[in-house]
């Protein structure tokens, strides 16, 4: 089913988080993470064959509602994708910071705190 | 209770105002006078908070439809405890940022955590709940690379990429909920899965997985620890107060107990796992802060021990709940929500002044510090009664709480659990002794001869802590039992009065 | 901001790209100004609203800073008066949601809609959305903006990479 290819997608994004050295590549994962979970929130409300949610002056109540995709997990995905460039910003400037102390984007060369 | 908003939109106006008086007063202490009056209406009006109970319509939409403020007696006495603690971290703050350049941005970061903290405290929607908790997350990454040192943005970048980890779990959580129900709002979904009959099937299960590595890795429980210690020492004081006190309890601890038990409903699974998961924390965070020199970093690591106390206690009562005893799973919740209270207040304090003492001396190693009790009597002294209360000695808060969490896991039948969390009270103290004996006891060494107290405005932030690490243990005596930590464990045994109040019916 | 395309003597080559470039950005750049204006004024009525339309505003500001160099967009749109936009933006969304609280039901309430009725379908309609929308399109184009230059050319004038 296509949420499953969403939650692959999730733990691909899980998998370069966690397994990557580099700054970077670190980011993309937490992206692709997102990314995954924004496709999952629009599959849930989508429907075969269905219209976008906007109503015009055409269209009565009834049929706009019967024939729309559920509008609410798009709003959720314009938000989850508001908070998400947020810390993506975030995330990128502490790189960029610390690209400029330490002169390298891979971790193992960075690490001073242990444990 | 028609005010209730303000206790979201005040600290957002705050937070979005104070780093505009940047450009005008640059040294000016408007901004801090600015900052007190926010978090002083904001404290006042979560102690009026104990007397309201219902619901907030914000935009005047009707539950199921609009997204509502609510008020019961968990939501109450857990925003009395976060907007208490950010009051008196504000006084502290006003004294320990001076030398710190842009105050307005540190205050507009602190007012937009706590905005985002309040709101997650009140909130009945799902997804308000995760967008609170991202306004809350992101401006603690913020404030933990605050001082730009390379060791702050490393802790930083730490926090933020397991943070966002935490949020994705959270969110894809959220998702499935949706999925399942068809509905955001708590209250409705709980009721949703209650007519179909407790359980809910692999979906839900799922879900609360999603849900126990998402808060659980904002609560640092252990399997997902990595980032507090690091995180926790590398901010400023104040803030370190502010993520150890209530962040991790608010984000990670207030998520799971509303959700667990108030939207979802607990089951054996989960309840179990919350034991087990809060038993490890317990014992790995106390062995690891055994070995630490660095006196924040110790700090850090008995904060993840004394909140795996808080959710064993939370395991414990969901357990017992699932078994039908009401009465000791009402105890142990209490009691766990009572540790959380006393945490909250003494950690603050320990943070607080172990700000103060790097301050002083100018160092957070343990071995170099020594005799600070005849430089700085009174940093000495509320020291001495945070560790007291923390290491659960006899007339001092944090004994009471942990005495009822240990009384109810041992009427409970949990034999093995009890002597866990007598087993990791004896190595708590044991390791505050060792920071009492290096640091304040013993000689002064010569390179601190010339250390001085601190200044009155940071003393007097912590000694009405230090006061309540001795008073806070009367919340349990009849008469204020009923009024903040008796409503607490009811809203908990009972999952569905909350939808029902929120509801009406 | 005239339209016209004379022939003009070839600029010294400042800083920024070529001048194909220039010149197509300087003719677009009223355009894209203009839809990004037009999405958030329309946003209770059709897809859009105060979020796309502050991206599109902030990429017009973002394609003239890659076309032309940091100077010229800063002339127009100094980092600091963009931070007061943001906190500006910010706070007018709060100012309405208390008047919705002062004059209505509740935080947010749509008070203009008892007020100021309008007919679907209709640009004045949906009391507050509109004014919101504006709020968050000030809000997310003076922050999406400042994001890009901070991460971007990373001067010491402003030491977060965007806080929301």
């Amino acid at each position: 089913m296509l949420y499953t290819l969403a939650f692959v997608l999730f733990l691909i994004g899980l998998y370069a988080t966690i397994t990557k050295r580099n700054l970077i590549k670190i980011i993309i994962g937490v992206i692709i993470m997102e990314q995954a979970v924004n496709l999952f929130l629009l599959l849930v409300g989508y429907r075969m064959g269905g219209l976008a949610p906007i109503m015009d002056e055409t269209m009565t109540l009834e049929e706009f509602v019967s024939r729309a995709v559920d509008p609410l997990p798009q709003a959720l995905v314009i938000t989850s994708i508001v908070i998400s460039l947020g810390s993506i910003a975030l995330m990128v400037a502490i790189a960029i910071r610390i690209y400029e102390k330490y002169g390298t984007y891979d971790i193992a060369e960075i690490r001073r705190l242990r444990g | 209770m028609s005010l209730v908003f303000l206790l979201v939109a005040l600290p957002l106006g705050g937070g979005f105002f104070l780093p505009l008086l940047d450009k005008f007063w640059e040294e000016s202490r408007a901004k801090e006078l600015l900052a007190w009056a926010i978090t002083l209406t904001t404290t006042v009006l979560a102690f009026l908070s104990l007397g309201w109970r219902g619901i907030y319509q914000m935009s005047g939409w009707p539950p199921p439809i609009g997204i509502n403020l609510v008020v019961d007696g968990l939501s109450a006495a857990m925003l009395i405890v976060v907007n208490a603690i950010a009051l008196l971290v504000v006084i502290y703050s006003s004294k320990y940022m001076e030398d710190w350049t842009p105050t307005g941005k540190f205050y507009g970061l602190f007012f937009l955590m706590l905005a985002g903290m309040n709101g997650v405290i009140l909130t009945g929607d799902m997804f308000n709940l995760f967008v609170f908790l991202e306004i809350a997350s992101i401006a603690s990454y913020a404030l933990v690379g605050f001082r730009r040192g390379g060791e702050e943005l490393e802790a930083a970048f730490k926090y933020l990429v397991l943070g966002s980890i935490g949020s994705s779990f959270v969110i894809f959580g959220v998702g499935l909920l949706y999925a399942a129900t068809g509905n955001l709002n708590m209250a409705r979904i709980s009721l949703v899965l209650a007519e179909r009959g407790g359980g809910g099937g692999a979906l839900i299960g799922i879900t609360s997985a999603f849900f126990l590595v998402g808060f659980g890795l904002k609560a640092a429980l252990v399997p997902f620890h990595a980032w507090l210690p690091d995180a926790h020492s590398s901010a400023p004081a104040p803030i370190s107060a502010m993520l150890s006190g209530v962040l991790i309890k608010v984000l990670g601890v207030y998520c799971l107990m509303r959700v667990f038990f108030n939207v979802i409903g607990i089951g054996e699974v989960q309840a179990n796992l919350l034991i087990w998961g809060g038993a490890i924390s317990m014992v790995l965070g106390a062995l690891l802060a055994v070995g630490q020199e660095d006196f924040k970093r110790l700090l850090a690591y008995s904060s993840i021990s004394q909140v795996g106390y808080i959710v064993m206690a939370l395991g414990i009562g969901g357990s017992l709940l699932l078994r039908g005893e009401e009465a000791i799973a009402g105890l142990a919740l209490l009691g766990g929500f009572f540790h959380l209270i006393n945490h909250a207040a003494n950690k603050a304090l320990l943070f607080l002044n172990s700000g103060a003492i790097e301050e002083a001396t100018g160092t957070r190693d343990l071995s170099k510090m020594g005799g600070l009790f005849h430089r700085m009597p009174l940093t000495g002294m509320t020291t001495l009664f945070g560790v007291l209360s923390i290491a659960g000695i006899p007339p001092f808060a944090g004994f009471w709480s942990k005495l009822i969490i240990i009384v109810a896991a041992l009427w409970g039948g949990f034999y093995p659990e009890a002597a866990i969390l007598i087993a990791v009270s004896v190595l708590t103290l044991a390791y505050y002794m060792r920071v009492e004996r290096e640091a304040f006891f013993g000689p002064v060494p010569d390179r601190l001869k010339s250390v001085r107290e601190a200044p009155a405005m940071m003393n007097l932030a912590t000694v009405v802590l230090a006061l309540g690490a001795i008073g806070l243990g009367a919340l349990y005596l009849p008469g204020l039992r009923e009024l903040v930590l008796q409503p607490v464990s009811q809203v908990l045994l009972e999952g569905l009065r909350y939808a029902r109040m929120v509801l009406g019916g | 901001m005239g339209m016209e395309l004379k022939p003009r003597a070839i600029p010294p080559r400042g800083p920024g790209m070529s001048l194909i470039v220039k010149e197509v950005t300087r003719l677009l750049e009223p355009a894209i100004f203009i839809f990004g204006v037009y999405i958030t004024l329309t946003g209770h009525l059709t897809p859009g609203g105060g979020f796309p339309g502050g991206v599109i505003l902030a990429c017009g500001f973002i394609l003239v800073v890659l076309a032309y160099g940091g100077a010229r967009a800063f002339r127009r749109l100094p980092p600091e008066g963009a931070s007061k936009y943001d906190s500006g933006g910010a706070l007018l969304f709060l100012f309405i949601g208390a008047l919705g609280a002062i004059f209505g039901g509740g935080f947010l309430y749509n008070f203009l809609r008892v007020y100021l009725p309008g007919e679907p379908f209709h640009l004045k309609s949906a009391g507050t959305i509109p004014l919101l929308n504006i709020a968050i399109a000030m809000k997310v184009a003076a922050s999406l903006f400042l994001v890009v230059m901070v991460l971007t050319l990373f001067k010491p004038w402003s030491a977060e990479g965007g806080e929301r």
